[in-house]
């Protein structure tokens, strides 16, 4: 280390990135996986996007005018799997990757060569999982909670492929979780206590046990499934002795808090932004924590109550309803530290900040909309309506992604050491706000009104909110080019950035140069 | 110029729609009283949410308003309050706990099946309902299925859509008002969902498993649902329809259906030609078998095999009788031989083996199916 503070070009020479193709390759370096990661994230985000915009297109009108409905079922199916699994999953790992080492002062992952894996299968996934539309009988068509027995007998024979990618994404998730459990728990700096991390870094931490916990759980239900499929077991048959029913609650038991992975790490990145922009210290971080792990483990008795209409006893349904209502109680919390934060603060409103805040308010509207749907005896009117994907588009387009672009905008100047134009950045925003909502806010409507999810043609009176959302989605869908612009821009022709190019940033990732240098805190940093 | 022709179609297009809207943004009322209850439900959790909102909001869009540093604010530097904190986890759980038990009293409601006076079988199969009113004493059950009645051309914009597009079927199920109707759920192939909004009863249909739900229906009328649980290709249209009539009506209904019934069931025992087979074997066709198969008997390549010219429906009987008696273990090829009566088994084979181009030229008679059930 004395010589690579001694003579600063000749460290650069020694340990800078390589050169060409095989520095991402064979790289090993957290802000290097964290990029490819990111990158690869948008790409899915703008896939599942594309199928997003063929199902809007179709749902324009009343009518089969693009897609018949077997294509648009495998539509809906992909949307989904790539949005939760391509594209929110992994950029939170990658914003995971590049951050949580520079807030907790520690020079890379713990697991280098691991992280280098967990990314490097996840193309070879996706390009399976994609390339089933392209195979005889077409792509998963069954949803992306994929109930069986719609998709073991039924299913086309694609689904193996399915199976296999899942299994794959979920052994990259694992190995993402061990690794960011392992980086959290050993590699802070000295004086890093736990309770003085950043909250992107309590939240990620209590992310990864979920992901741990849950992960095989998915993987074990695909394996059934596969079992059911070709080696003549009966797990979900109940020709063979098998319940449907069973299924749902080992996929449920996964998917709960499931959604919670797709969220806790957004709690993360907002607390960390609107403190900055407040220029106030965030309010009740000690709750905050506390709040999170409550979520957490909430999320592990809550599962059924996506099943609230396939006749779990009196006494089941009662409890899943209490338990999820109770969810409301710390993630209201949360919502509470963080007007609080900005009470009295010092505001200004830079574009993480708008979508900063605009997270705080549409992901709450999707948390009133949950409570509702908690309450089992109204969910028998909501269950698989299109309330229900009003609800949770809510809580995961301007909840997660949001959130991952707040992100974005706040550390790219860190990143790529150049600042993004911030008029561009106004614009992107206001885009996507309307967009967002125009798309998803009359879905509310439709499902009150009787509209089920999943359907290619629906009736008459469905016909003029339906066009609204399609409009809406279409804005939106256009808005995120502007964001690719955006960040391309930034990177090729942005004007420099300073170290800290936010007044009120507090943490160690704000301590180094911008651009970050290739290593950072090979020497541990003092916390005081 | 193309850009300005576009904007005007689209101007007219939207102007057209609202001149035309439905505007419905809540949830019916419905017609029993626990569809009442679960509105009010509805009702108050919603109200709640917005003086939440309100009140949360409101103090949010205040500081961003007030406390913005370009009007000079300066940051307090307050982050904690055990009181405050202690204020907002209590008082959010005291409020979800009052809703939490009025839900409850109206989910034991409608937990409560006893006391029914009339059972009827829901069963879903792929894209229809079967109904079959459960009567021990009856000479014959009714029971028959309900498919959505809503014309191809209609869907591909060929003809004007009509009022009940997609929401209307071949024949609806028919239950008296004022009476406890209890429902017996359950699937031939995949779940389903059986939903009648006005009824605020929704309960999925899986196969090898019974569910129960109950309704009181308070006001006759005709209500319309439809399946809610992805079911495949045609979820979409597989629409639910029932028509509440008084218990009169609904007692002369059964008995004129209980006598038809009987007739139906003569059929099995008369002597038929080729033609009858023929012409009845095209309406069982398109009901039955024309949503996968394809009403030109062309099927979907990958999805589902083609009847014209295909070495089952041009080989022998038996084995024709075999694949729709007994479906196909692991496909989609589902087992009709408890859901087409023996006339219409008889009918249905005969018409597979000699159109489209298939000439086999013999005919399968309702013995020959009887036979071939008994001797298997």
């Amino acid at each position: 280390m004395t010589t690579a503070t001694h003579d600063h070009d000749h460290d650069h020479e020694h340990h800078g990135p390589a050169k060409g193709l095989t520095r991402w390759l064979y790289t090993t370096n957290h802000k290097d996986i964290g990029t490819m990661y990111l990158w690869f994230s948008f790409a899915m985000f703008l896939l599942g996007g594309t199928f997003a915009m063929v199902i809007r297109a179709e749902l324009f009108q009343p009518g089969l005018q693009l897609v018949q409905p077997e294509f648009f079922n495998q539509m809906t199916t992909m949307h989904g799997l790539i949005m939760v699994f391509g594209a929110v999953m992994p950029a939170f790992v990658g914003l995971a990757n590049w951050m949580i080492p520079m807030m907790v002062g520690a020079p890379d992952m713990a697991l280098p060569r691991m992280n280098n894996l967990s990314f490097w299968i996840l193309p070879f996934a996706f390009a399976m999982l994609t390339s089933t539309l392209f195979m005889e009988g077409g792509g998963p068509n069954f949803g992306w909670t994929f109930y069986a027995p719609l998709s073991t007998t039924y299913a086309p024979p694609s689904v193996t492929f399915f199976i296999f990618a899942v299994h794959i994404m979920g052994a990259s998730s694992i190995m993402g979780a061990i690794n960011i459990v392992a980086t959290i728990l050993n590699m802070r700096a000295p004086g890093m206590t736990l309770m003085k991390m950043p909250l992107f870094v309590w939240t990620w931490l209590i992310t990864a046990y979920l992901l741990i916990a849950v992960m095989p759980v998915l993987a074990g239900v695909v394996t059934m499934m596969l079992m059911d499929i070709h080696f003549g077991t009966a797990f979900f048959n109940a020709a063979g002795g098998g319940s449907p029913v069973l299924f749902q609650h080992i996929f449920w038991f996964f998917g709960h808090p499931e959604v919670y992975i797709m969220i806790l790490p957004a709690f993360g990145i907002v607390s960390a932004i609107i403190p900055a922009f407040a220029r106030k210290r965030l309010f009740g971080y000690s709750s905050m924590v506390y709040a999170t792990a409550s979520i957490a483990f909430l999320s592990f008795i809550v599962w059924a109550h996506h099943m609230f209409t396939v006749g779990i006893p009196f006494l089941g349904e009662a409890f899943f309803m209490w338990a999820t209502m109770l969810i409301a109680v710390p993630t209201g919390v949360k919502v509470f530290n963080w007007v609080t934060t900005m009470f009295r603060g010092s505001m200004t409103f830079e574009t993480p900040m708008l979508f900063a805040i605009c997270f705080v308010v549409l992901f709450t509207i999707g948390g009133f909309s949950g409570l509702m749907l908690a309450v089992a005896p109204a969910d028998f009117q909501y269950h698989d309506t299109y309330f229900v994907v009003a609800h949770f588009h809510y809580v995961l387009v301007p909840g997660a992604v949001f959130s991952i672009m707040a992100g974005v905008y706040y550390w790219l100047p860190k990143w790529s050491g150049k600042m993004y134009n911030e008029t561009l950045g106004k614009v992107h925003f206001w885009l996507s706000f309307i967009g967002v909502n125009v798309l998803f806010f009359p879905q509310h409507f439709l499902g009150l009104a009787g509209m089920p999810r999943r359907i290619p043609d629906y009736a008459l009176q469905f016909a003029d909110f339906n066009m609204v959302s399609s409009i809406g989605g279409f804005l939106f869908g256009a808005s995120q080019l502007l964001f690719l612009y955006i960040v391309v821009h930034t990177i090729v022709a942005g004007k420099p950035a300073p170290a800290k190019p936010w007044e009120g940033a507090e943490g160690l990732e704000w301590t180094v140069d911008s651009p970050a240098p290739y290593h950072t805190f090979s020497t541990p940093p003092k916390i005081d | 110029m193309k850009l300005q022709r576009v904007f005007i179609a689209l101007t007219a297009l939207l102007i057209s729609s609202v001149a035309r809207a439905d505007w419905t943004l809540n949830m019916p009322r419905g017609v029993t009283d626990i569809s009442q209850e679960v509105y009010g439900l509805h009702m108050l959790t919603l109200w709640v949410c917005v003086v939440i909102g309100v009140l949360v909001f409101g103090v949010m869009f205040y500081s961003m308003f007030k406390h913005r540093k370009s009007k000079g604010a300066v940051s307090s530097n307050f982050h904690e309050s055990t009181k405050v904190e202690l204020a907002w986890t209590l008082i959010p759980a005291a409020v979800i706990f009052a809703i939490g038990v009025k839900a409850t009293y109206t989910l034991a409601d409608m937990y409560n099946f006893e006391d029914s006076e009339v059972t009827l079988e829901v069963v879903g199969y792929q894209w229809r309902w079967r109904y079959r009113y459960i009567d021990e004493n009856a000479e014959q059950e009714v029971s028959f299925f309900s498919s959505m009645s809503t014309p191809r051309d209609e869907i591909n914009n060929r003809l004007e859509k009509n009022e009940n597009y997609l929401l209307e079927v071949d024949e609806p199920v028919v239950l008296p008002t004022g009476t406890k109707v209890r429902f017996l759920l359950s699937s031939a192939d995949v779940i389903h969902s059986w939903w009648v909004p006005a009824l605020a009863v929704k309960k999925d249909a899986i196969p090898g498993i019974v569910n129960e739900a109950w309704t009181i229906i308070n006001e006759e009328g005709t209500y319309r649902g439809q399946c809610t649980e992805l079911c495949g290709k045609d979820h979409g249209f597989m629409p639910v329809v029932v028509e509440a009539v008084s218990p009169e009506e609904f007692e002369q209904w059964l008995a004129d259906k209980e006598q038809e019934a009987i007739a139906l069931a003569e059929l099995n025992d008369r002597e038929w030609t080729f033609d009858e087979l023929m012409e009845r074997g095209e309406e069982v066709y398109s009901s039955a078998c024309a949503s996968c198969h394809q009403p030109n008997g062309a099927g979907v390549p990958g999805a589902f095999p083609a009847l014209a010219n295909s070495p089952i429906a041009l080989g022998p009987a038996e084995g024709h009788l075999d694949v729709v008696v007994n479906g196909v273990r692991g496909t989609a090829m589902a087992a009709y031989g408890n859901q087409l009566s023996d006339a219409d088994m008889a009918a249905v084979i005969t018409y597979e083996r000699n159109a489209w181009g298939n000439d086999v030229g013999d005919m399968v008679t309702p013995v020959d199916v009887y036979n071939f059930k008994a001797g298997e």
